[in-house]
Formats: structure tokens, sequence, C-alpha cells
């Protein structure tokens, strides 16, 4: 496998970014929906690919301006898969959105090149050896991302798409000082110029770094890339941009872009963490962590909207996978590593299923919305599949995460278990609750279609894995997430 | 020499955060376009002293880019885009103009307790600087708390850019990346805001962000 991998013209790592570039470009060209659609497609599968190939080859980082270690790959792997399912849904469904009226076919090039733009940025975030580079690639996922959620041209579009552009921007600026602020900590040590950005350079001198500076670069990081993240009390953009955007916007602002920022924060806490005068990162985390749980929790309570209610749950699974990891160790960081993954799958596979429930009621309103399971029994039931795993219900692999990150909380700090199994079982409440009105019951009035459905094929494909990981997680990936865990300390 | 190129470098990051307070209150949309140029102006006057004291051409790149771009492309484009859409009224401020000048000189002094002992092992010129450029910062997230309408809220976050570069070439010998995407990335942003406000003009009667939210309000 190796030996055919040096054969190839390119590296793969290269591959990851000049596939979704060259598509991003191409794709700005192709006025027709039906032609644009399949390449899109097929240039998420190429990524997926390639993305694949970097589990078996390194680049070397001395050469480069990329690099690949275990950690990276695996939200690289995980972003370019869903990438590529959440391609395929898209294909069927913006078409049926062109049928409809909502979406003005002129619009199609614009959707088409920025997916990919998105893609390429996200890769780029997520490989990048520079602190600077990798900020311009979260700046540029989240001015993508701005452009996507404002494509219906509603007044509500408009308008959460403003939100998160100016929020956004605040937090990607704030990213920005701590950035500036870890260079002027690694100078005196590194010397001026390029070295002193590059992450492998970084993490190597990381101890003889003034922790002054680094305590404060962090603190800007923190809110930087946290309200990228989406944690309470930085969290206002995240649910209006779920809510108001195409839903495989949704699907992938939640099952990528909050990862990438996450993924920021995970480095920047290994930095500190490899300083041994730097204030422990951890604590911060973990507090951010347990006001987003708690917060969302209750505010589930609350939606009317039914993409809102999920963008809700993206905010408090976010807060439990900022909390494992800010309690660090091996245990509760696989138990995050594994929240994240379940998560990203799960999340998007209910936006897929949601988008197609607000295009057959003809409504977001979750009042308006009853009896899924009667009227739409496919639909129906993988929503409720998807829920009771979104919610933690055993056998799936959300389950599974929680009850490690749950048991490994109560031996270390029971005090801190006490809040965090609160704010699951508020959350669980909540949505079981909202589910059983949706899902069942005497059924709602559906708005029929002859056109295309929405292929159902991406939404089981990831249940299916969820429920896999659930019940059996293979030796490989138990020994590569403990290895991961161990990395991050 | 050593102590006047100090004294000089702290004295126009200083003016930065002076034409910062000056921003703040202006209560007319074109009162305030005019002092955001002079800001601009006075960040590319710093960079390119910067750029003279560290013996570090490719600085001269960011300060013109600076006088060009945003002291007179961005706000001479914006001044038509306020007189076309008609809005150059006063603007409401949340709270008032006089606290929140009070507000801002608490910032300037969080920003320079926070900043003065962290860098301390950092040269002098930056750890001023990163001091000033901060209170820069913090002054553009406040205007754009404290304005309502799109426009200002647009140059709150031009002018906590202009903190952020002023920031960047302090630090000596960062690398030119970053500078060059920051100016361009304030290009791209405000493509996209100017995106924006034509849509939202298409479909609003006013850039008042007060609005949208009492729309958000009603629908949820």
């Amino acid at each position: 496998m190796t030996a055919f991998l040096h054969q190839l013209p390119f590296a793969p790592i290269d591959a990851v970014l000049v596939v979704p570039g060259i598509a991003a470009l191409l794709l700005a060209l192709i006025p027709q929906y039906k032609l644009g659609a399949r390449i899109n497609m097929l240039a998420s599968g190429l990524t997926f690919l390639c993305a694949l190939t970097l589990l078996v080859e390194r680049p070397d980082p001395a050469v480069s301006f990329l690099f690949v270690d275990d950690l990276n790959v695996v939200f690289v792997v995980l972003g370019t898969f869903v990438g590529f399912t959440t391609s395929i849904f898209s294909a069927s469904y913006i078409g049926h959105e062109i049928e409809i009226g909502r979406l003005k076919p002129g619009y199609i090039r614009f959707y088409h090149g920025m997916y990919q733009a998105l893609s390429f940025s996200m890769n780029l975030g997520l490989t990048a050896n520079n602190i600077g580079l990798m900020w311009v690639a979260v700046e540029l996922a989240t001015l993508t991302t701005v452009l996507m959620v404002g494509l219906y041209r509603t007044q509500a579009a408009l308008e959460a798409a403003w939100k998160y552009f100016i929020l956004g921007s605040v937090g990607i600026a704030l990213a920005l000082f701590g950035t500036i602020l870890i260079y002027m900590a690694a100078r005196p040590v590194i010397g001026e110029g390029h070295d002193a950005m590059v992450w492998t350079t970084l993490i190597a001198n990381a101890a003889a770094f003034s922790p002054e500076l680094l305590n404060v670069a962090f603190v800007f990081l923190m809110l930087g890339y946290g309200t990228k993240v989406g944690l309470a009390p930085l969290h206002a953009w995240l649910p209006d941009a779920h809510a108001e955007g195409p839903t495989p916007i949704s699907a992938v602002l939640s099952g990528l872009l909050l990862n990438v920022a996450l993924y920021a924060l995970l480095r920047f806490k290994m930095l500190l963490a490899a300083n041994p005068f730097a204030v422990a990162p951890g604590p911060l985390l973990v507090t951010l962590g347990l006001v987003s749980l708690i917060f969302a929790a209750f505010m589930l309570y609350l939606r009317r909207d039914i993409k809102r209610l999920f963008a809700y749950s993206s905010i408090e699974h976010m807060g439990l996978i900022a909390f494992a990891f800010g309690m660090g160790g091996p245990l509760a960081n696989f138990a995050g590593l594994l929240h994240m993954t379940m998560h990203s799958l799960t999340k998007s596979a209910i936006f897929f299923a949601v988008g197609q429930v607000a295009q057959v009621k003809g409504t977001q309103k979750i009042a308006d919305i009853r009896g899924l399971t009667e009227s739409h029994p496919t639909l129906g039931w993988s929503l409720v599949v998807g829920v009771a795993a979104i919610a933690g219900l055993p056998p799936m692999g959300i389950f599974t995460s929680e009850f490690l990150l749950v048991s490994s909380t109560f031996a270390r700090e029971p005090l801190l278990a006490i809040p965090l199994v609160i704010g699951l079982l508020l959350a669980f409440g909540a949505l079981i609750w909202r589910l059983t009105g949706v899902a069942f019951g005497k059924p709602s009035p559906s708005v029929e279609h002859t056109g295309r459905r929405p292929s159902m094929l991406p939404l089981i494909i990831h249940l299916v894995l969820v429920l896999i990981a659930g019940l059996y997680l293979p030796g490989p990936v138990v020994a590569w997430f403990q290895n991961v865990a161990r990395m991050l300390g | 020499m050593e102590r006047f190129s100090l004294d000089a470098a702290h004295l126009l990051a200083g003016g930065m955060v002076l034409v910062s307070f000056m921003m703040l209150y202006q209560n007319r949309i074109l009162g305030l376009l005019n002092v955001f140029a002079a800001h601009a102006v006075v960040l590319s006057l710093s960079v390119a002293w910067q750029a003279y004291v560290q013996a570090a051409p490719h600085l001269f790149v960011t300060a013109a880019i600076a006088l060009i771009l945003k002291a007179i492309i961005i706000p001479v484009a914006l001044h038509h885009m306020v007189l076309r859409l008609g809005v150059h009224r006063d603007i409401e401020t949340v709270g008032g103009i006089g606290p929140t000048m009070l507000m801002g000189m608490g910032l300037v002094a969080l920003s320079m307790v926070v900043m003065l002992p962290a860098a301390a092992e950092a040269d002098p010129i930056a750890r001023e600087d990163l001091a000033l450029a901060l209170s820069v910062i913090l002054l553009g997230l406040l205007m754009m708390v404290t304005r309502q309408n799109a426009i200002s809220q647009v140059v709150g976050f031009m002018s906590l850019e202009n903190g952020l570069v002023l920031a960047a070439t302090g630090a000596r010998g960062m690398p030119l990346v970053v500078e060059i995407s920051v100016a361009f990335s304030v290009l791209v942003a405000f493509i996209v805001i100017g995106v924006f406000l034509f849509r939202i003009r298409e479909r609003f009667d006013t850039i008042d962000t007060q609005a949208l939210d009492d729309f958000r309000e009603g629908r949820e």
C-alpha cells in the first residue's frame, strides 16, 4: 500500500487540498444542477479516499507547510467522510428545494463552489503546520459558511448570516490576537520568522516559553475559537445559522466546522500543557463545557423550531466534548474523541432526517409536525433512532462515550459529575419529550410532492455506523484513540 | 536614537487609542467614517515607523495597504453607500456616550494591567505596543456592542482589525504571510459585508440591526 502511494504523481496530503480546490473552481462554472451535484459528490468522495490514505502515509513536516499526526488524521478522515455523505444528501435535497422554488437555480454554481471551498478550508485548517495558516483557514471556513447560511435570501436567513458573520468575525479576531501572542512567546526561544509559528517547533520548545504570555494568549484563543465551537455564552450565532441555512449546511456546520474549531483549541491546550509553569487549561474548558451543557439542556425545552432544537443539542454536545477534553487523562480524552466522532455522525444524520421532515411537512415548527412514524414510516423511524442515539440511549455509540465520561468523572471528581449528570438527564428529557410529539400520535397534514425524494442512504449509513460503534468498537480504532488520548495528555 | 524610536512608536500607537476614543463619541455615520479614515492613517504611520525601526521593508507593504485600502478606498466606498442608502442620519448608541467613554477608559486600563506584566519578557517596543493594540481591539469591540446600526458595527470591526495589525507589526519578525492575510481578510470581509448590506437593503427598509432583532423575536 505504501509503495503504491509513493508511485502516485502527488502526495495524498496535497490531494486532500487540491481536489476540493480544483472542484470549487470548476463547480463555480457549472450552472446545470445535476452535473454540478454529481461533480460535487465525486470530488467529495475522492477527497475522502485521499484522506484515508493519510492513515498509512505521512509527509515529512520539515519540507511542508502541512503535517499529519495521529490526532489530526482522525479529524480529517471524519470530516471528509461526513463531507462526502452530506454531498450525497445535498444532491437530492437541493434538487427538491429547486423544484419547490425555495432556492433559485442561479445560486447553484455559488452553492456547489462554496461547498468545496468549505471542504478545502477545513482540510487546510486541520493539516496546517503553522498557527497563522491555520487561522487563515478557519477564517476562510467562516466566510464560506456565512455566505451559505444566507443562501435562501429570506429575511430570517440574512439576519442569521449577519449575526453569524459579526460574532464569527469577532471570535476570529480574538483568536488572531491570541495567535500573535503565541508568536511573541515563542520568538525569544525559537528566533524570529517562520519557525516561531510552526506547530512542530512550537510544541517541542513550549517548555521554555514565557508562561504569562501563554496564559493570556490562551484566554484569547479560548474566547476566539470557543466562539466557533459554539460554547455558551459565545454560542449566539449557532442556532440561527443552523436553522436558517440550507439543511446540508446545518449538517456540515454541526458535523465538521465545530470540530475544526475544537481541534484548534485542543492544539493550543497541548501547547500549554507542555509548559510546566503555564496555567492548566483544563479547568477553563471544564467550566465552559459545563455551562454550555446545562444552558443548552434548559434551552432545549423552549425550542419551537425543529432545526433550532437540534442546534441547541449541538451546543450541549460540544459542551460535553469540551468537558471531556478539559478533564483530560487517558479515559476522559478517549471518551471525548469517541463522543466527538459519534456526535458528528449522529447529528449530521439527524439533520438529514430533519431536512426531509421539513420538506414533507412544509414547516420547521415542532408543533405542526406530528405522527411522522405513521405518515412516513422510514423517515419517522430513522428520526426516532437518530434522536434516541443523540439523547444517549443504549446501544448506540453516544451511550458508550457518555457512560465512559460519567464513570471516569465520578471516579476522579465526584462533585463535577453531579452537574454533568443533571445536564445529561435534562437534555435527555427534552429530546425524548419533543420526539414523542413529532414521531407519534395522529399525523399532521403533509405536503405531497411528485418530485424525487431525497436519498435515505447517507442517513442510514451514519446510523448504522453509530450503532456498530455502540455494540462493538474494532480493536485498531480503540488502539488508535487510546494513542491520541495519550498524546492529548 | 533608541529612546526616540521607542517614544515615536508609543506616540503613534497611543494616537490610535485616542482616535478609537474619538470614534466612540461620533453620533453621525459620515463623521464616523472620517474618523475611521484618520484611524487608518495613524495605523499606516505606525506600521511604517515599525518598518523603519525594525529595518523590515516588507512592513512598508502593510503600511501601504492600510493607507490605500483602509484610509481611502473603504471609507470612500462606505461614504457612497451611506449616501445612496440615505441613512446619513444620527445614529443611536446603547447606553449613551458618557457611560460608553467611561467603559472605554476601563477597558484601556484593563489591557494595560493584563498585558504589561504578561509581556515583560518581550522587548519594550512590543510590550507597550501590545498593550495599546489590545486597547484598540477592546475599544473596537465596545463600539460593535454599543452601536445598533450595521455600518457603524462594520466600522467598529475594522477598527478592531486595525488593532490586530498594530499588534502583528509590533511583534518583531512576524512572517509576512500573516500580515497580508489580515489585510486580505479585511478586503474579503468588506466585500461580504457590502453584499450583505445591499441584500439587507433589498429586503428591509432599515439597516438598523435592532430591526433585525425585532424581526427575529416575533418569529421565534
